[in-house]
Parts: C-alpha cells; sequence; structure tokens
C-alpha cells in the first residue's frame, strides 16, 4: 500500500470514528482521533499479522495501553478485515464485541483487555518478554497517552523493557498535549519526556508531526539498537482531522450530536 | 509426630519440579524470593524465571503479557501486596480476560508475625474470591501445598493460591486433591467445622478431643474456597445444624461468608465464625498473635465445646 492509499485509510478510518461515537451517544473521540496515522501504519504496513488468522502464533502484537482510544483501533481493525465492518455500529452497546475498552475474549484483533491506564504497557512488556525467550521473533509495539504515564506503573514497565533487553519493542507516545481536564502541564506536567525515557534506557525518536503517516514509517523504520527498546514520542494533534475537535479538552470523552457529526463528516469527506 | 513444614516451601519445591516437566512454567517474584520460595526454580530455570524487582503492578501485567504467548507464569509475592496492593491488575489485566496466570501469594493471614499489620494479609480470600473467573485455593498444609500447585498449573485459567510463612503440621494421611472438591476429614453427626489453611490441624484436634467426650463432629478440609465445593458443604451443614467455621483471615468475605451463603435458605442452623473480627494484626509471634485474635488451639477447642 502506498502513502496516498495509506492516507485515504486513515481519513476512512477518521469518518468511521465520529460514527461509531456519535451512534453509540459516548466513548473518546479526541484521542482516537490523534492515533490514528500510528495504527494504520502498524495495522496495514508494518506488522506481520494476518487478519484472518488473529491467533497466529508468530504474529506481532499491538496493545493499545490508551484504551479510551478504542473507536480507533476498532475501526482500524475493522478496515483491516479483522471483523464486518457492520460491528462498528455497536460500539458501546449491550452484547456488543465492541466494548468501552478493549477485550480480547470478545473481538479477534485484541490481544489483551486495557483501558485502566498504566496497564496495557506493562502487559505488552511481557509479551516482548514471552516473544524473546519462545523465540518466535514476534515484535511488541503498544501506544501510551501521555497523560496516561501520570500512572507509575508505567515507569515500572518502561524499567523492565531496558533490564529485559527488549529490542523487539516500541512505546509509541500518542503527545497530543490534553487529557481530561486540562494540558498535562496544567494537571501534572510530564517534564521532559524525552529524557525520561532515554534516561530509561530507551532509544528515543521525536516525530514532528504524529499525523503524517510518513514520518511514523520513518521512526518504525528506524532500527533497534541491539539490546535496547525503543519509544516513539509522537506529537500528535487531539481531535485531528476535525476542525472544531483539534486542541480542544472537552473533546476527549464527548460524543458529537448528531449536527455535530454532520459537520465532522463534511469536513472529512470534503 | 510428623516433621512440620510451610506450605510456602513446597511451593517452591513444586514449582521446580514443575519447571522440569513443563517448559512452558515461568516463575516471576518481586524481589522476595528467598521468602517466597521461588529461589530454587531460578537456580535450575534461571531463563524461565525473572526477578522484576520492586515492582508488583508490573510482575502481575507481565505475567498477563507472558501468559498470552503460551506460558504459564506463576507470580509470587506476599500476600498483601498480590492481592492487595495489585488488586486492580489481577482484576483488569488477568481475571477479565481470564488469562492463565497463576498468584502464588505467600505470608498470609496473621501468622507472618513480627513484620506486622503491614504485611499481614487478612483480606486476601474477601478479594480475590469477589473477581469472577477466579480459582481461590487455601491448601491446609505442605502436601495440599504441592497437590495444589500442580493442580493450578494443570487448569486453564487464573488461580491465587494462598500460602503461609511458618512451619506446620504436615497430616500423615495422603489426602486427594481436586480444585473445587473438599475433604471429609472427620465425619459425625453432632456438629461441622470447615476449616481451611492452617486451621485445618486445629480444628481436627478439636473434633477429636470431643470425640472423648462422645461428640461425633465432622471437619471438613475446604481447601478451595472458589469454586465452593457447596454440595459437600451443604450436605454436612444438613446433617449437622450446627456449623463453625475458621480461618486465618478476616470474618468478612471469607471462607465463613462463602459457607454461608452456600447454606442460606436451606434450613435452620447455628452457625459461629471464627476468625479475625474486622481488625488489622499487630507484631508479636505467630502463637502470641493467634492467641491474641481467638485462633489458638485451645482457644478453638473451647469455641468447638461451647458450640456443640
Amino acid at each position: 500500500m502506498d502513502i496516498k492509499e495509506l492516507k485515504e485509510v486513515c481519513r476512512q478510518v477518521r469518518i468511521d470514528i465520529i460514527n461509531e461515537v456519535t451512534e453509540a451517544a459516548s466513548g473518546h473521540p479526541g484521542g482516537s482521533l490523534s492515533a490514528v496515522e500510528m495504527l494504520v501504519a502498524l495495522y496495514f504496513k508494518v506488522m506481520n499479522i494476518d487478519p484472518k488468522d488473529p491467533q497466529k502464533a508468530d504474529r506481532d502484537r499491538f496493545v493499545l495501553s490508551k484504551g479510551h482510544a478504542a473507536p480507533g483501533l476498532y475501526a482500524v481493525l475493522a478496515e483491516r478485515g479483522y471483523f464486518d465492518k457492520e460491528e462498528l455500529h455497536t460500539l458501546r452497546k449491550l452484547g456488543s464485541k465492541l466494548q468501552g475498552h478493549p477485550d480480547p475474549r470478545k473481538l479477534p484483533g485484541i490481544d489483551a483487555a486495557t483501558g485502566s491506564l498504566g496497564q496495557g504497557i506493562s502487559i505488552a512488556v511481557g509479551m516482548a518478554l514471552g516473544a524473546k525467550i519462545a523465540g518466535n521473533g514476534a515484535k511488541v509495539y503498544t501506544m501510551v497517552g501521555d497523560g496516561e504515564m501520570q500512572e507509575g506503573m508505567v515507569w515500572e514497565a518502561a524499567m523492565a523493557a531496558a533490564n529485559y533487553k527488549l529490542d523487539n519493542f516500541t512505546v509509541f507516545v500518542d503527545n497530543n498535549g490534553l487529557q481530561i481536564s486540562g494540558t498535562n502541564d496544567e494537571v501534572m506536567s510530564l517534564g521532559n519526556i524525552h529524557a525520561k525515557y532515554e534516561a530509561f534506557g530507551f532509544d528515543v525518536i521525536e516525530v514532528e508531526d504524529g499525523n503524517d503517516i510518513e514520518q511514523i514509517l520513518a521512526a518504525i523504520a528506524v532500527p533497534h539498537t541491539p539490546g535496547k527498546p525503543k519509544c516513539i514520542i509522537a506529537h500528535t494533534v487531539k481531535g485531528k482531522g476535525v476542525s472544531f475537535m483539534e486542541n480542544s479538552v472537552g473533546w476527549h470523552g464527548t460524543a458529537p450530536k448528531e449536527d455535530q457529526r454532520q459537520a465532522a463528516l463534511k469536513e472529512l469527506e470534503g | 509426630m510428623s516433621e512440620k513444614k510451610a506450605t510456602r516451601n513446597a511451593y517452591g519445591e513444586a514449582l521446580v519440579e514443575l519447571g522440569a516437566v513443563n517448559d512452558k512454567v515461568v516463575v516471576l517474584d518481586a524481589d522476595l524470593a528467598p521468602s517466597v520460595m521461588t529461589n530454587g526454580f531460578a537456580k535450575q530455570f534461571p531463563d524461565r524465571y525473572f526477578n522484576t524487582g520492586i515492582a508488583e503492578a508490573n510482575m502481575v501485567d507481565m505475567s498477563a503479557g507472558l501468559s498470552t504467548m503460551g506460558f504459564i507464569p506463576f507470580c509470587s509475592t506476599f500476600a498483601i501486596f498480590g492481592a492487595g496492593r495489585v488488586y486492580e491488575m489481577v482484576r483488569n489485566s488477568v481475571a477479565y480476560p481470564r488469562f492463565n496466570v497463576k498468584l502464588g501469594m505467600t505470608h498470609a493471614g496473621i501468622t507472618v508475625g513480627e513484620d506486622g499489620s503491614s504485611h499481614q494479609s487478612i483480606e486476601d480470600i474477601a478479594l480475590m474470591r469477589v473477581i469472577p473467573n477466579m480459582t481461590v485455593i487455601v491448601p491446609c498444609d505442605a502436601n495440599e501445598a504441592k497437590k495444589a500447585t500442580f493442580a493450578a498449573a494443570e487448569m486453564d485459567g487464573p488461580v491465587y493460591l494462598r500460602f503461609a510463612r511458618p512451619s506446620s503440621y504436615v497430616f500423615e494421611e495422603d489426602m486427594p486433591f481436586e480444585i473445587g472438591k473438599a475433604n471429609v476429614l472427620r465425619d459425625g453427626d453432632d456438629g461441622v467445622i470447615f476449616a481451611c489453611g492452617l486451621m485445618v490441624k486445629p480444628a481436627v484436634d478439636a473434633a477429636d478431643a470431643l470425640k472423648e467426650q462422645g461428640k461425633n463432629i465432622s471437619v471438613v478440609n475446604v481447601h478451595t474456597i472458589k469454586p465452593l465445593d457447596k454440595e459437600t458443604v451443604l450436605k454436612y451443614a444438613t446433617r449437622c445444624k450446627k456449623v463453625l467455621t475458621i480461618e486465618e483471615h478476616s470474618v468478612i468475605g471469607g471462607l465463613g461468608d462463602a459457607v454461608a451463603d452456600a447454606i442460606i435458605g436451606h434450613g435452620d442452623f447455628s452457625f459461629r465464625k471464627l476468625g479475625i473480627q474486622d481488625q488489622f494484626g499487630q507484631s508479636g509471634t505467630p502463637a502470641q498473635l493467634l492467641e491474641v485474635y481467638g485462633l489458638s488451639d485451645a482457644q478453638i477447642l473451647e469455641a468447638a465445646k461451647e458450640m456443640f
């Protein structure tokens, strides 16, 4: 798939997200929209996966530690063919495979139960360690939110990733700068994220525009230093692609109303 | 008299034996190997042993991740941390997706002794028992601890294994062990004691003492708190009418409450729960603490005499 096609997938995923969240009348559009390019890059270009065989033993793994961005992940999985796109209409509804936060027992393509912040990265470290001792060559990717890094166990996991020399492990930081009650700095400053991961023993790559899929792919393509985990800090825009949602704290966990959906779709469908 | 042995020691031995026959077994601890007895496994199988440092939350969630790669992780720390500190990791990352993680937690109850309340878990059975998908096992002696560890490895799904710190009595009889199947150790009609863990031995002794006075008391070793063997519990409660439960745990949410849940609505019973009465522990020797909290051999016998 070339860049133009990948960008088209990203556009379609954003449309799916708006529809999912509007129809659910709840969910998290802002942090789903900021993460789109990373998710599409992984599932459409980078990872060794097979949507027809989601349990393939040597598959690469992705764990969405910021599990509230589930609408984004679900849209990507559906577009990739893990399940029928019609399922997207059931997000957060009773009996749905598309739970409010990811559930590996309900939805194909999900490998961990996440959403309680801080835990996914730690589960992913366990997977990467497991891949190492099994020697199956699987690579493991995870994505944390910036606000999520206020959870102490994120740093327990980071310490362990370096300690176990997990050079099959990559952490994406969806650095959109916002969380529920304000900017990261207003709530609890994260300080120098780059320096922190470096100090914990990671190779750190900053992506100036984390909503540019070419830049994301270039960052993923940088090989691991043997014995070191990798951190990609993607500077993204919360609510990316919908003008009135961009950089707006209010769209962290609020669903659009019907007129807002139409306005958003008009922008995305051009 | 048989040799005494701690259930945690038997757990450590079982891990080494398991490691030799099952290369999917991996062991994690949070810098407590000499205490939680994972050091034997660490020595024998260094490639499958991980000391995750003093970071219990990460240990549990790494175990969740390892289980998804086909491994059978046994992770261990003190029960106070393994059930309490990381409760929500166990709930959301392990039990909710029904991952195959075994929580081998030691130093449960007040028999931790001198370390005091901060290290004495008196609520872990309750915490683990309320989580759907979780199996909760409290072995009564070293032999049962070993069998329980093997059985946990055999079954698919999360298991909480509760082990104690001190050396304790080892039953001479070879008891069968099946998860969810309680063992009847004494069979009588004048009353029944349901006990678990280190309280099984004093329960048996109390029943034997009462036998000399002409009272036939049943003793049921309820090693699996969840899933509870409701059939056996109900059968003996219905037959004996007088029900005493004994656990080295808070009387809130543990074995006593599990038994009460099973028999409520099935008749009239006299019912008493022996355990720690909604209070924290403290420093002292295990024997002193059992006395302070009403769980010494003599106090258990006294309670049984009053009851039956």
